[in-house]
């Protein structure tokens, strides 16, 4: 799984780049900046300001309306204003760039404008265009200064790399990075021709392929920012306020030293880097890192993706033909990729997930500050891990020592990890710890707000918590299960007050697995509700909320897929192979693998329970065959044997011999009309889809848009695909009940397509994103 | 290497900041006939109820730059230096002394319990228990504040408090590694299981493990956390070379016209006496302004010269219930009044303890900043200094951190470290506290003044401010019901006291004095009074 999550990791982290997102431009009013230096009448600016300092302008960035500043037209007509009059000044020697708003430099280029481009040629006109802005700032006889406090990213470190000198708070907000491979595009304002040169070839790739973050003490020894500036405590301002006046004060010292050649802006470069740059100066050492980079990305991305490998392309030109070239490839890339399904898959995910973001119930009467975990295994530890280092108080509580023992270290470990990575500090990771209180008995229940209960998974079990629970808890706490499978209306039967009963269905790991699926049933109180999602998101958590029902949205679609690939083991198609077609499809982790990961025995359970709800629809692969690997132990990883065997510190896992046996017992014939890999693929993939649509249909969930990301975030739907809603609309409905038709007509009513599917199938105007 | 050790332990201890003025409750049954009046007047400071504390004498060894003539001593040398420095200048016969309380930043392992063995060594009856307390740059501040406790308690009534420090040398310590090969080697029986160990070390286990240079909770180094202070309030470079050029100026002007009367001179073995600070540097701005930044580079302001520098030094302070005192024939220099200790964020408030503790020791003490007639705060950093004088001043910072209605106001400077600071004077982290009190004493009584008000902020964010009162004959303050801030009554002149001879007819043993490291000491001891 793990590279699942590292997957859908780095998607989780493309929303800082996009969070700009949906900027509202004002009309222009009646005067907006502060004050205009030049001679030049006053005009009206609402996106950019400017303050002359002396002999220093101050251009400040400022997005009205908006959490973050993006590059939108307007505030880059406006910046290019600006430039021209501080050119045109000749009492200004040079000029810092900075934003008003604490929290961001520039996020990012505006979504909305690149969306709403209809051509490849539009959008590359608006990349020229970014271009020669840049060029000419990077060419300014005066230095330009670029003071990055807060996010600092994709068009927006295109801009900073652009200027002469770089000067970041060095706080968790401000964060650089070129996160548009994220959302299938590349950095489109001279960012695949300006990074290499600043930070080297391989850092260079290493940004622009995985989009990562970097903060701001990474970027100094990467050489992309020139000085550090603490954030400064509270003064005669409030801390924000004065730091990014701090900032302000040095990028301007900085800016005059630069002008009066006090300062230099040649970094001295270690001689490590000085060797690397030294190597990469060398054509065919050059070639051997693409050669390198390139067989990477195509081994993680299966070809899926079409970004990474533009980006290299990119790169490789501008190195290889020179600045000229380089620009144009890079301006005609971005038209090109900005138009493919997969940038629009991705863009989809990203807007999905700001919508995720949001608490549509409001806020709850009551915030949550003390919260109870019941069990401390793997999930209840992991849910205690993300909530206490969020500031909530937290218990967990387990009915034995040695169980409390394991779920406790898992926290320290979990938080010990990130100190390791230097996130932490040791002294953080303690003050949190001490919000943590394991314990065997229902001690301080009665001054917790909610409690989850994440004890094993029978319905029996559950009621005997609630009842437990209900007699020591206030009236105003609410009751959350964390269950897969089984329906929150029937554990809330024995609830004294089923509106405070909720379900909060966590993925595993929790530190590492970015969606939460809340579950609600008729009785559940729109509070309840509200407070569930606040929980969530305050856990850092992508929220959808669906209704109840045997395996509520994702357990539900995931098992006839779970189905159909032991089917496919059954017809004789090996482990390795199915996993290396799903993995091609584009799933982060290969099913057989997946089963492995969920364990065979919860993978039983959900088969039973589901296969008894919805019938034979749900059938397929032969839940015997399942029986059969818990009988003789092959309960997937945690019991170091499934279709795989697990080896502490063994990397290439072979394939477990003692499957050969089972699965020959179980074999059937297959079929050769439906078994050439694709057809697998898609025999696995339609199952899933019209399941989800069946979800829609039914009204478990309330739209595509949480459906897609449920399927993304929480189980691993292939990104590139958007999720399931995004896939019928790019595949087409008819071509789906097609193939659909086709599964039908071998192996019977499990692919019977639902009704939502076929309305779409016959209209073709229908779609689920509009 | 050297330099690194010396720029990280700088930073270490300067933290601690006095902010109260010492201050001893006064003791109602100290004078029975003024039980009956109000329980709290203004002008004593003094509580019903609780005894009064009075400073009878503090003095100190010069304070010398680190490296300097003290760097072959060993902590406990310097603490028995001012400890006899103390016993010359009061005659003090050593079993009078109930309890002994040290203040300590950096530990010396052989002599963790520096008081005891600074005791012993001294030649104090082995029968008085010593403890050692640390609490960063508020060590010696804490001594003297348990000491008081002890006796407002009526446990004791002579304590002898001080602080000591000597950073020329200080433990460094083999990697974590290599003490648990060295400490496995130590059970191990046989000799292949030793070489086995042996072998185990690897060249990465020899790299030595410096004392801690950062705030542990935040990893900051205080001259860091001094120049993001200084930048939060606005601080410019200018204005901390300019506070710094004053304290030592000032200083120049106290040593030159001999106010530093607390100094006691220290014999070194092999060396010559010291008899003088040895970090008092008057400079130019001009010079000044040619330093580098020492901490946030290339652009902050906190410079070597506008920081305290690492100083080896020990102070040593004799307190006394009253009553004892005055039986005992001594003149009080000072009542310890009310004192308080606060501590706030360690991050970003690291050194603005006196903002936050100074209105609070004057509303226990009933008194206003305008009442004090002498400030002594520890000058960690200039800038540290100037940011809480800017604190203080600020209406809106009382509101929005310190929950008060209105600023408390700054100091007036014409009262504020007149005869210099830890800047000049320098700063062994556990030693200043000491210091503090007894240079507010002596000015109190130089500028006739009546209260004063000491403050020292310390790593961890917190600050102790004291209280005092200065001493006065005894008609005078008998009718001071209870007072509350640390003012400091340093009356040589007006005290009423007993006729000297009753003094030395009382102690004979206090004559023939015992061999000791420093010269003859008494020559130079303040006379007790009048004769």
């Amino acid at each position: 799984m793990a590279a699942a999550v590292r997957a859908i990791g780095s998607l989780g982290r493309l929303p800082a780049a996009a969070r700009a997102g949906p900027t509202r431009h004002t009309p222009p009013r009646g005067y907006a900046c502060r004050n205009i230096s030049t001679s030049s009448a006053l005009q009206n600016r609402t996106h950019v300001s400017c303050d002359i300092k002396g002999d220093v302008a101050v251009v400040r960035f400022n997005t009205p309306n908006s959490k973050v500043n993006t590059l939108s037209k307007q505030l880059s007509a406006e910046f290019t204003d600006v430039m021209n009059e501080i050119w045109a000044n000749e009492a200004v020697k040079s000029a810092v760039l900075i934003s008003s708003k604490p929290g961001s430099f520039i996020a990012g280029a505006d979504l909305n404008m690149l969306e709403a481009c209809k051509t490849a040629q539009e959008v590359t006109q608006l990349s020229q265009d970014g271009q020669k802005m840049l060029e000419k700032i990077e060419h300014s006889p005066k230095p330009v200064v670029a003071a990055i406090s807060g996010s600092c990213l994709g068009g927006g470190l295109e801009v900073a790399i652009a200027c002469h000198y770089r000067v970041a708070t060095k706080d968790r907000k401000t964060v650089l990075g070129t996160p548009e491979v994220l959302l299938g595009l590349l950095p489109g304002a001279g960012g695949t021709q300006r990074l290499p040169k600043m930070v080297g070839l391989p850092a260079a790739f290493d940004m622009m392929l995985t989009g990562r973050n970097i903060r701001a003490d990474r970027a100094k020894k990467m050489g992309l920012v020139d000085q550090l500036v603490e954030p400064l405590g509270p003064g005669v301002k409030t801390p924000e306020a004065r730091t990014i006046e701090y900032l302000e004060e040095v990028a301007i010292g900085f800016a005059r030293g630069l002008a009066n050649k006090t300062v230099s802006a040649k970094r001295s470069r270690g001689l490590m880097q000085r060797l690397t740059d030294y190597a990469m100066a060398l054509p065919f050492v050059r070639q051997q890192v693409y050669k390198t980079v390139e067989s990477k990305v195509q081994k993680q991305t299966k070809g899926l993706y079409p970004a990474p490998l533009k980006i290299i392309e990119v790169v490789k030109t501008g190195l290889d033909q020179g600045n000229d070239a380089g620009y144009l490839i890079e301006a005609q890339s971005f038209g090109q990729l900005a138009v493919t399904k997969e940038s629009k898959a991705l863009m989809g995910l990203y807007h999905g997930q700001v919508h995720c973001k949001k608490n549509k119930f409001g806020t709850p009467q009551k915030e949550v500050k003390t919260l109870a975990v019941l069990g401390a295994g793997l999930m209840g530890a992991g849910i205690a891990q993300v909530s206490v280092d969020k500031g909530i108080k937290t218990i967990l509580k387990d009915t034995t020592q040695k169980g409390l023992d394991r779920g406790q270290q898992q926290v320290y470990k979990g938080l010990n990890s990130k100190v390791k990575k230097k996130s932490l500090t040791s002294f953080e990771r303690d003050s949190i710890l001490s919000n943590l209180m394991g314990q065997l008995d229902y001690k301080g229940f009665e001054k917790a707000d909610m409690v989850i209960e994440a004890v094993f998974e029978d319905i029996n079990v559950k009621h005997k918590v609630l009842k437990e629970v209900e007699a020591v808890i206030p009236a105003h706490c609410i009751f959350a299960s964390n269950t897969s499978a089984l329906p929150i209306s029937q554990i809330a039967a024995v609830s004294k007050r089923p509106e405070k009963v909720i379900g909060m269905h966590y993925f595993s790991p929790v530190d590492k697995m970015q969606l939460l699926e809340i579950i609600t049933t008729d009785k559940t109180s729109q509070d309840t509700a509200a407070s569930a999602v606040a929980v969530g998101l305050k856990q850092g958590k992508v929220v959808i909320v669906v209704k109840d029902g045997p395996g509520f949205y994702t357990t539900r679609c995931l098992g006839p897929m779970l189905s159909e690939v032991v089917r496919v083991l059954q017809e004789g198609v090996d482990p390795k192979k199915v996993d290396a077609i799903s993995t091609a499809f584009g799933f982060p982790v290969g099913a057989a693998t997946l089963i492995d990961e969920v364990g065979v025995d919860v993978a039983t359970h959900v088969a039973e329970d589901l296969g008894k709800a919805f019938g034979p629809r749900f059938g397929g692969g032969s839940i015997d065959l399942f029986k059969l690997m818990v009988q003789k132990g092959f309960l997937g990883r945690k019991a170091g044997k499934g279709f795989y065997v697990y080896q502490e510190g063994v990397k290439n896992r072979s394939v477990n011999s003692g499957m050969d046996e089972i699965l020959e017992k179980f074999r059937v014939p297959a079929n050769p009309d439906v078994c050439s890999d694709e057809d697998i693929q898609m025999r696995l993939v339609t199952r899933f889809v019209n399941e989800a649509a069946m979800c829609l249909q039914e009204g478990i969930l309330s739209n595509p848009v949480e459906g897609d990301i449920g399927a993304v975030f929480g189980l691993g739907f292939p990104p590139c695909l958007g999720g399931p809603f995004r896939f019928a609309d790019s595949y087409g409905a008819r071509q789906l009940v097609d193939k659909l038709r086709k599964y039908e007509a071998v192996y019977g009513s499990q692919f019977t397509p639902c009704q939502l599917l076929l309305d779409h199938a016959n209209s073709p105007s229908k779609k689920f994103h509009q | 290497m050297s330099f690194m050790l010396s720029s990280a332990l700088r930073n270490l201890p300067v933290s601690s900041a006095w902010a109260a003025g010492a201050f001893t409750r006064s003791l109602s049954c100290s004078s029975p006939f003024q039980a009956a009046a109000q329980p709290k007047t203004k002008k004593t400071l003094g509580k019903t109820g609780v005894k009064n504390v009075v400073v009878v004498e503090g003095v100190r060894i010069p304070f010398l730059q680190s490296g300097t003539t003290y760097a072959d001593l060993m902590p406990h040398d310097l603490a028995r230096a001012a400890l006899q420095g103390l016993l010359t200048r009061t005659s003090v016969p050593r079993d009078v002394v109930d309890y002994i309380v040290y203040g300590t930043v950096i530990q010396e392992v052989k002599t963790s319990n520096v008081a005891r063995e600074a005791a012993l060594g001294a030649g104090f009856s082995d029968k008085t228990p010593a403890h050692t307390v640390t609490m960063a740059c508020i060590s010696s501040n804490q001594a003297m504040t348990t000491g008081v406790g002890m006796i407002a308690a009526g446990q004791c009534d002579v304590v002898v408090a001080g602080g000591v420090e000597l950073m020329s040398d200080v433990p460094i310590r083999h990697s974590r590694k290599m003490r648990k090969t060295m400490l496995t080697l130590n059970r191990a029986k046989t000799l292949g299981q030793k070489l086995s160990l042996i072998s185990k070390i690897r060249p990465d286990y020899f790299a030595p493990e410096l004392p801690a240079v950062a705030e542990f909770s935040t990893s900051e180094t205080m001259g860091h956390s001094a120049d993001r202070l200084a930048a939060a309030f606005g601080i410019s470079r200018l204005e901390q070379d300019e506070y710094a050029l004053r304290s030592h100026s000032l200083a120049k002007k106290a040593q030159d016209e001999g106010l530093l009367q607390d100094v006691v001179p220290f014999k070194v073995p092999g060396k010559d006496t010291v008899t003088k600070d040895n970090g008092i540097r008057p400079s130019s701005l001009e010079q000044m302004g040619k330093l580098k930044p020492a901490f946030v580079k290339p652009y902050g302001t906190v410079t070597a010269a506008n920081s305290s520098f690492l100083t080896d030094g020990a102070s040593a302070m004799l307190i006394m219930s009253e009553e004892k005192a005055l039986a005992m024939g001594y003149k009080p220099k000072a009542y310890l009044r009310d004192f308080v200790y606060v501590s706030q964020d360690p991050k970003d408030q690291l050194l603005l303890g006196p903002t936050y503790a100074t209105p609070k020791v004057l509303e226990k003490a009933g008194l206003t900043l305008s009442d004090i007639d002498v400030f002594e705060f520890h000058e960690a950093f200039a800038g540290q200094i100037l940011a809480n004088l800017k604190a203080m001043d600020s209406d809106w910072f009382a509101q929005n951190y310190m929950g008060r209605k209105a600023k408390v106001g700054a100091p007036p400077l014409d009262k504020f470290n007149t005869w210099g600071g830890s800047l000049s004077l320098g700063h062994p982290f556990g030693a200043t506290g000491c210091r503090l009190v007894i240079t507010a004493a002596h000015r109190l009584k130089k500028e006739g003044g009546q209260y004063g008000l000491v403050a020292a902020c310390a790593a961890g964010g917190q600050v102790m401010v004291c209280a005092l009162r200065r001493g006065q004959e005894q008609q005078g303050w008998s009718c001071w019901g209870s007072a509350i801030l640390p003012v400091i009554q340093t009356s040589l002149r007006h005290l009423w006291l007993p006729p000297p001879p009753l003094v030395l007819s009382l102690f004979p043993g206090a004559e023939p004095d015992p061999p000791c490291l420093s010269p003859p000491v008494r020559s130079c001891a303040e006379p007790q009074g009048p004769p």
